[in-house]
């Protein structure tokens, strides 16, 4: 199992360590999956990303060839612009979400999950043409989360003044504790916050200083899955697999039209579901017609929410349209199955991700 | 005196009353408990069956009921306050107790000693 720089450092912050994605990486600390959850709420988060991918892709042609592979175009993004995308199989199949980074004219790079790097590095080697070059960044940067609403209060207070953080899904150049480092205003919880890409050997000097800040607490990879479900944001091999197209995933406005007539038909739809009370619909646990009791879906993602104090669940409903919000299902197994209301995305609805502080 | 079992429950026993919950090393396990499924009044558990439910942020588990019984009365503070599983799992996050439990069952289980040699392994 591989280890991220900051290894030895959870190991003493007293992390609970498990696999993820062929990663041994920090679920939890000492504090718990609610405390750290509420922590990013309120104050800030500092993560340990350095298992996800991160490849560069740059030459003559490097904008078209992108546009060619990926469903929503790179060659309209400006540079200094961040945009979410996929990676698609010839039927729209979703072989990965990435955030795609214009870095120039002919430069990019993308971020990729930590499962699917190694498959999407060959799936993008095979295609592009000759004179876009390649680079898998993976062995020479690292890449920290901090993310909460006093984020930008930590930078300024590590010499980051708060104007030279870029607009919501953009990114800069900037100097940190004496090292250039790519920070973009993106994130996977819905706060206010930063992803910073280092040189990896510079990750954990970089990690203890902006954990020696005091409104900064380490969260682990539990809480980031809490607080992306609450944004209803997917998880790769949850929502979203090669049998599952983004227009399935709800992604369909985000899409360029002339791909999205290439997509094989839609027959599901992703619901967002409320449950009663705090009792969980965990993942594979079927999404049942309330009326009939019929298997009619699947829930992909499921736990209890900290923010709203009650469970909520995302999960596909079978058939070629969205559910309408307020409608009723039953979710699992057995005598007692769990009624669930479809609700609009995201269940947490006053995170500060957009907003300047 | 406490008993525990290999399925990381803890009874107490007074007379052919038992009350029970899940340790503190459990607990630790499981991490934060979110909802915890009480048994109803009245139903009736052998022993090493399930008696109910406890889910933290990340996983649901079954509960087993180490001295079969009577439920005769179950925690309702667990209902809206299951955090006290984490911050007293051994006290005031016992779960249930149980009516007619067997002095054999109850002798058959883990003392203090046992248990926390059988948790270091």
């Amino acid at each position: 199992m591989r280890t991220t720089p900051l290894h030895d450092h959870h190991r003493q912050l007293g992390a609970k360590l498990a696999e993820f994605a062929g990663w041994l990486m920090p679920i939890q600390y000492p504090a718990g999956i609610l405390a750290e959850h509420r922590h990013c709420r309120e104050l800030a988060a500092l993560f340990d990303i350095c298992h996800m991918g991160e490849f560069q892709v740059r030459g003559p042609g490097a904008a078209a060839a992108l546009d060619a592979l990926l469903p929503r175009r790179a060659s309209t993004q400006k540079p200094g612009a961040c945009r979410y995308n996929f990676l698609l199989d010839s039927r729209g199949g979703t072989l990965d979400d990435l955030v795609v980074y214009r870095l120039a004219a002919e430069e990019f790079m993308l971020v990729v999950n930590a499962g699917t790097a190694d498959a999407d590095a060959a799936f993008l080697r095979e295609r592009l043409p000759a004179g876009v070059e390649f680079r898998d960044l993976r062995n020479e940067l690292g890449k920290l989360d901090l993310q909460g609403p006093e984020s930008f209060r930590v930078l300024a207070a590590c010499g980051v003044p708060e104007t030279a953080i870029p607009p919501y899904f953009h990114w800069t150049l900037l100097p940190l504790f004496g090292m250039e480092v790519l920070l973009s205003r993106t994130g996977y919880t819905g706060e206010r916050g930063v992803e910073l890409y280092l040189p990896r050997q510079r990750v954990a000097e970089c990690w203890e200083r902006l954990l020696a800040q005091p409104q900064v607490k380490p969260v682990g990879l539990g809480a980031r899955d809490t607080l992306r479900l609450e944004m209803g944001y997917p998880l790769y091999g949850h929502e979203l697999d090669p049998e599952t197209t983004p227009v399935e995933a709800g992604f369909a406005t985000l899409l360029e039209p002339a791909r999205a007539a290439t997509l094989r038909t839609p027959q599901k739809r992703l619901a967002g579901f409320r449950l009663e009370g705090r009792r969980a619909a965990r993942a594979g646990a079927p999404v049942r017609n309330p009326q009939t009791g019929e298997p009619c879906g699947i829930v992909t993602s499921g736990a209890f929410s900290p923010s709203l104090g009650r469970a909520v669940a995302l999960g596909y409903v079978h058939g070629g349209e969205a559910p309408a919000p307020g409608s009723i299902f039953l979710l699992g197994e057995g005598a007692a199955p769990l009624p669930a209301t479809v609700v609009e995305l995201p269940f947490w609805r006053q995170g500060t991700a957009r907003a300047q502080s | 005196m406490k008993r525990y079992s290999k399925e990381h429950e803890w009874v107490e026993l007074e007379g052919d009353v038992a009350t029970m919950g899940i340790t503190a090393f459990a607990a630790e396990e499981l991490g934060d408990i979110t909802y915890v499924e009480l048994p109803a009044l009245g139903k009736q558990v052998k022993t090493n069956e399930v008696l109910c439910v406890v889910e933290s942020v990340k996983a649901a588990s079954d509960v087993y009921c180490p001295v079969g019984g009577t439920v005769a009365a179950v925690n309702q503070e667990l209902d809206g306050e299951p955090g006290l599983v984490n911050q007293e799992p051994e006290g005031k996050g016992w779960f249930c107790k149980l009516k007619g439990a067997s002095p054999a069952d109850f002798n058959a289980l883990m003392t203090a000693e046992d248990y926390a040699k059988f948790t270091a392994k």
